[in-house]
């Protein structure tokens, strides 16, 4: 069903000292002591990391709670802040097609696309044989999600004992290793401008709408940069 | 009125879903080497850098109460050492929690 060899792989290249593994767990251990801070048992904490698996969503969810916002109202601040899932997913799972694999694996694999994994698959999806790439992938994104929800029990449990200053410091952690992943990989034109545009034009469109201001950035910004790229990477 | 957790949770991990899902559908159609392709694949890294920046510049949550002039120096810093260490990614993640972390206990 699953070829173990390539999923294998998958596991241990999440595992490797540059992966985005470290940047993943600690953001956790910062959702895990936030949780427990907002009233979550450990059981709802697991459960909430468990299904979700995106950080800036249950952000999202957990400052909704706070100021007791309705089911209706979290659930539209999650879609749109989490939207960006759907053109991450449309840019991946092209490269993991074959013909040979059944799709329910491609339906349920895609609960792994999240911002660490993604990194972890596009950097190392070349070396992979087309034909197990999915299995590669659901290797990666098993081990990516379990180290979310081992990290979230650890901050959970953690929560008493870090000081104020311990949870800042790791809430900067995941933003400044995306940061400096996305600098890594400005390799095109192309990606080079969609990555700079999108910097600058998300906190500029914030002024005029914070809920909408992601992913309409990101829209323009990466029009923009195809368009860019058309003309001067070719 | 305030959600039930096990509710918002639901809620939550379905608004998730809903993205990864319709993703999952609409690349069935989209060739790898497809002009449409490339550019999902700008947008999805302009989205990402457009919340990574909004996440540093516009921070919900714990960061909300760092200085900002904090938060600009913890950048230019991780940046920094993302150079020296010949483009290292655990270098200036762990020390951008340390630097952070120590800046801000003597900051208040």
């Amino acid at each position: 069903m699953i070829n173990l060899k390539y999923f294998i792989k998958g596991i241990v290249c999440s595992k490797k000292f540059d992966s985005p593994a470290i940047a993943l767990g600690a953001s956790f251990i910062a959702i895990g002591a936030l949780l427990k801070n907002l009233g979550f048992n450990i059981q709802e904490s697991i459960f909430s990391t468990f299904l979700t698996y995106a950080l800036p969503g249950s952000l999202v969810m957990a400052e909704s709670m706070l100021i007791g916002a309705s089911l209706v109202n979290i659930f539209l601040a999650v879609w749109l802040v989490n939207s960006r899932l759907f053109p991450m997913t449309v840019s991946i799972m092209p490269l993991l097609k074959h013909d040979s694999q059944p799709r329910w694996k491609y339906y349920i694999s895609c609960h792994f696309v999240a911002v660490s994994s993604w990194l972890i698959l596009k950097s190392n999806y070349e070396e992979i044989d087309r034909k197990y790439r999915i299995d590669f992938w659901i290797g990666i994104g098993t081990a990516t999600w379990l180290i979310a929800i081992f990290s979230t029990v650890l901050g959970f449990y953690a929560a008493d004992f870090l000081s104020k200053d311990m949870i800042i410091g790791l809430a900067i952690v995941n933003p400044i290793y995306f940061m400096c992943a996305m600098i890594g990989v400005m390799k095109t034109i192309q990606l080079s401008s969609a990555i700079i545009l999108g910097a600058f034009l998300g906190p500029i469109f914030y002024f005029f709408s914070p809920e909408w201001s992601v992913l309409l950035g990101g829209l323009v910004a990466g029009s923009i940069a195809y368009f860019i790229g058309e003309v001067y990477d070719s | 009125m305030t959600a039930n957790i096990v509710l918002a949770i639901l809620v939550t991990s379905l608004a998730t879903y809903i993205s990864r899902f319709l993703g999952a559908l609409t690349s069935e159609k989209i060739g790898e080497t497809s002009k449409i392709y490339k550019w999902f694949n700008c947008v999805a890294y302009s989205t990402l850098a457009a919340l990574i920046s909004r996440m540093l510049i516009f921070p919900s949550g714990d960061l909300s109460d760092v200085h900002y002039i904090l938060r600009i120096i913890v950048i230019l810093l991780s940046i920094l050492i993302f150079y020296v260490t010949k483009r290292n990614l655990v270098y200036p993640t762990i020390l951008s929690a340390i630097i952070l972390a120590t800046l801000n206990s003597f900051a208040v």
